[in-house]
């Protein structure tokens, strides 16, 4: 079961440079274990060490948010189209009260 | 150092004064490899804050989608800061993910000018460089967002109903 990975610029040091590559998996989760074993390191930019998937990366199913779709519960099937984007986010905000709202919404989840 | 046209920095000026006191945020995409600012993009503050933006995920993928079809890139990505000067603070520095982009800040703090400065950002690493504004008329792309920018009544910027 093939599954189409697109790789943003800045995580394509994991993938020799591709911009897309292939994988596959019944969810998000299984798929980002199998990339990471192909791409050692890929998925430790994308979930957290308590297993959530980070708050400032959008991981796509298509035309969907994974957030809307179980995060990495979200099911996959044969020949869909998985889109990784950095978020683009920041501002004058303090760097201590930014990280406690991504804590926060990692355990959330 | 970053080339961009007037009439862009002209309205990426007014967006961060119609948004002010909320940071405002979007891209200014170009052909891939051109180094050249040409669309520029106004995008949603999803935070809607006067200290922390943030794109809303669904126009993000919507307008990336857009840029890889005609063969675009964020060549610009650039937001407000409303109280503070136009440096990136270190929550911009943490969340930089777009190591070829020029990251553009404006800060609105003073309400009859504005400081525009531009920055790499680059694992971490935060090193400023001139802004070289062009006159516009020099290309037909710059051109073409001349209109765009100069055009708001006829434009949906996506924050025009708060």
């Amino acid at each position: 079961m093939a599954i189409e990975v697109r790789i943003p610029t800045i995580l394509r040091s994991y993938t020799g440079g591709a911009k897309v590559v292939d994988g596959t998996g019944d969810t998000l989760g299984d798929l980002l274990a199998d990339l990471d074993s192909r791409h050692a390191g890929l998925r430790g930019r994308l979930v957290t060490e308590a297993g959530a998937l980070h708050r400032f990366v959008n991981v796509y199913v298509n035309d969907e948010d994974v957030r809307f779709l179980g995060a990495l519960d979200a099911k996959l099937s044969d020949g869909d189209s998985v889109t990784i984007l950095p978020a683009v986010a920041g501002g004058a905000f303090g760097f201590a009260a930014a990280a406690a709202i991504s804590q926060h919404a990692v355990a959330a989840r | 150092m970053l080339s961009i046209d007037r009439s862009i920095i002209d309205a990426i000026v007014a967006h961060a004064r119609r948004d002010h006191p909320d940071e405002a945020c979007g891209v200014v995409a170009g052909p891939v490899g051109s180094d050249t600012p040409t669309r520029h993009i106004p995008m949603d503050n999803a935070a809607r804050s006067m200290t922390f933006y943030e794109f809303d995920s669904m126009e993000h993928l919507r307008v990336w989608r857009e840029m890889d079809d005609r063969d675009e890139e964020p060549v610009v990505i650039y937001h407000s800061h409303t109280a503070t000067e136009a440096y990136p603070s270190r929550t911009d520095v943490s969340f930089a993910g777009e190591p070829g982009a020029h990251y553009l800040l404006v800060s609105t703090r003073e309400p009859d000018s504005e400081e525009i400065r531009s920055f790499r950002i680059v694992d971490g690493v935060v090193t400023e460089e001139p802004v070289r504004i062009v006159e516009a008329g020099v290309d037909p792309h710059a051109v073409q967002s001349y209109m765009f920018g100069q055009s708001p009544a006829t434009v949906d910027y996506e924050c025009s109903g708060r």
